[in-house]
């Protein structure tokens, strides 16, 4: 059971199965918004609260949806609270969404939401569905953030500028600046330093995930040398 | 599954139809709770752009809301140009132009320019552009400062035949690696201010109903 435990599920949606550095899943938000560390936030936040509520929906009618209609129900299910969310945001972060603009209508069109709702919120109940969608959407949030952070500072040489268009104006004095000095990298903000940064961010897993079965292997040749394990 | 129902089309179909019922409740609910919000967001929003170039206390009508349109393409931009018209006690104060520079490095650039009556600018701000990051952005207000390089200039200050960039004689600085965001702007303000010389006086009148009706009171 420890494979199907909420620390599996958590582990899952943040690292070993990332919407966006595993699945490769919500390219087009991920690609085009990453230019600052506040957007990829924004956006990432966006759609994991869409997430959330997208597969608790899902979860909770998942014994009355028919199969035949089922991809067109999740599909009106996620396209309603992106429509609200939209609403939402408009509403109450009005200058966040004049900068995310056109990117917040087309997480409709992020596959890793109806992704998770087809694989995981329709066959599962509802904490478990709910656990799903937060650490999807988050692992998604997490991945935005550090592509953005990343372009960021490489491109123009700040880290969270306009980090009050989201927490208010006490939160201006987050701005990091590199100084008047650095004049940015300008492929790092083009959207070629998306793929690159992604790219980039790919390789780092992969090399940090390389490293754990070596240390293990290497940990039970050690055990194996000493006597028996405890297998 | 199928066996459930004899008629499985149909009560797909009703399921379908009552999920979209749902979806469209919840759109429409929270469309009418945001609704009054968002109008409100979005005229703060413009007031304070106005504002950033017409200063709220040199004026004392509601700018947002008194405006016309006019065309001049040549001059203006865009086939239609809305123009807001801010004043004090009925009297013109300045004039924003929501110009559109036609020939931009990529794409059209929106601009407002506000000209005061005295034919000064009372400056200029970046709407929306699709310039080069890095390079032509330079014109966004948040990039740098060279958008205020406008604030109270006019036709006679430079003389018309300096309202170019430096590299082509003129005035005005262009940016290292981007020359044409500069230089296409540049054009679309002295174009603004050439139809303000033209034109400006007849963009005031009619007054709108309300500052007309307003002026006529006794103590206007």
């Amino acid at each position: 059971m420890a494979e199907t435990g909420y620390g599996k599920l958590i582990k899952d949606g943040l690292w070993s199965n990332n919407q966006a550095l595993v699945a490769l899943l919500g390219l087009c938000p991920l690609l085009a918004v990453t230019n600052t560390a506040v957007n990829g936030l924004g956006l990432g936040l966006a759609t994991t609260l869409v997430l959330v509520l997208s597969n608790t929906t899902v979860s909770l009618i998942r014994n009355l949806v028919r199969e035949e209609v089922r991809l067109p129900i999740f599909v009106l299910v996620i396209a309603s609270f992106v429509t609200a969310v939209e609403l939402a945001m408009n509403a109450f972060f009005h200058d966040l969404y004049k900068i995310l603009g056109i990117f917040i209508p087309l997480i409709v069109t992020n596959c890793a939401i109806i992704g998770r709702a087809e694989a995981f919120a329709s066959k599962n109940s509802l904490p478990r569905a709910l656990t799903d969608g937060l650490a999807m959407g988050l692992g998604f949030t997490l991945a935005l953030f550090t592509l953005g952070a990343l372009r960021e500072l490489l491109g123009m040489g700040t880290l969270f500028s306009q980090a009050d268009l989201m927490f208010g104006e006490g939160a201006r004095g987050l701005t990091l600046e590199m100084g008047e000095a650095y004049h940015g990298m300008l492929l790092a903000i083009l959207p070629p330093g998306a793929f690159l940064g992604l790219g980039l961010l790919i390789a780092l897993k992969n090399l940090l995930d390389g490293r754990r079965p070596a240390l293990k292997r290497g940990a039970d040749a050690r055990a194996e040398a000493t006597g028996p394990g405890e297998g | 599954m199928a066996r459930l129902s004899r008629q499985p089309v149909i009560a797909a179909a009703l399921l379908l139809a009552l999920f979209a019922v749902a979806g469209t409740t919840l759109v429409a609910l929270t469309e009418q709770q945001t609704r009054e919000r968002i109008a409100d967001n979005q005229l703060q929003a413009l007031l304070g752009s106005l504002h950033a170039l017409v200063p709220a206390e040199t004026i004392d009508n509601d700018i947002a809301n008194d405006s016309v349109t006019v065309s001049d393409p040549t001059r203006l931009g865009g086939a239609e140009t809305l123009v807001y018209l801010g004043r004090k006690a009925g009297r013109p104060v300045a004039a924003v132009f929501t110009s559109m520079v036609p020939d931009g490095y990529s794409g059209p650039i929106r601009l407002l320019v506000a000209v005061r009556t005295d034919g000064t600018l009372g400056g200029v701000r970046v709407v929306s552009h699709k310039e080069t990051p890095g390079l032509g952005d330079k014109i966004e207000e948040r990039k740098g400062d060279w958008i205020h390089g406008f604030l109270g200039k006019s036709l006679t200050n430079p003389g018309i035949e300096r309202w170019k960039v430096k590299r082509d004689g003129g005035d005005f600085d262009q940016f290292t690696g981007a020359t044409i965001t500069p230089r296409s702007i540049v054009k679309a303000v002295k174009n603004t201010l050439l139809y303000y010389r033209d034109h400006g006086d007849g963009l005031f009148r009619p007054a709108p109903r309300g500052t007309q009706t307003d002026r006529r009171e006794p103590h206007g």
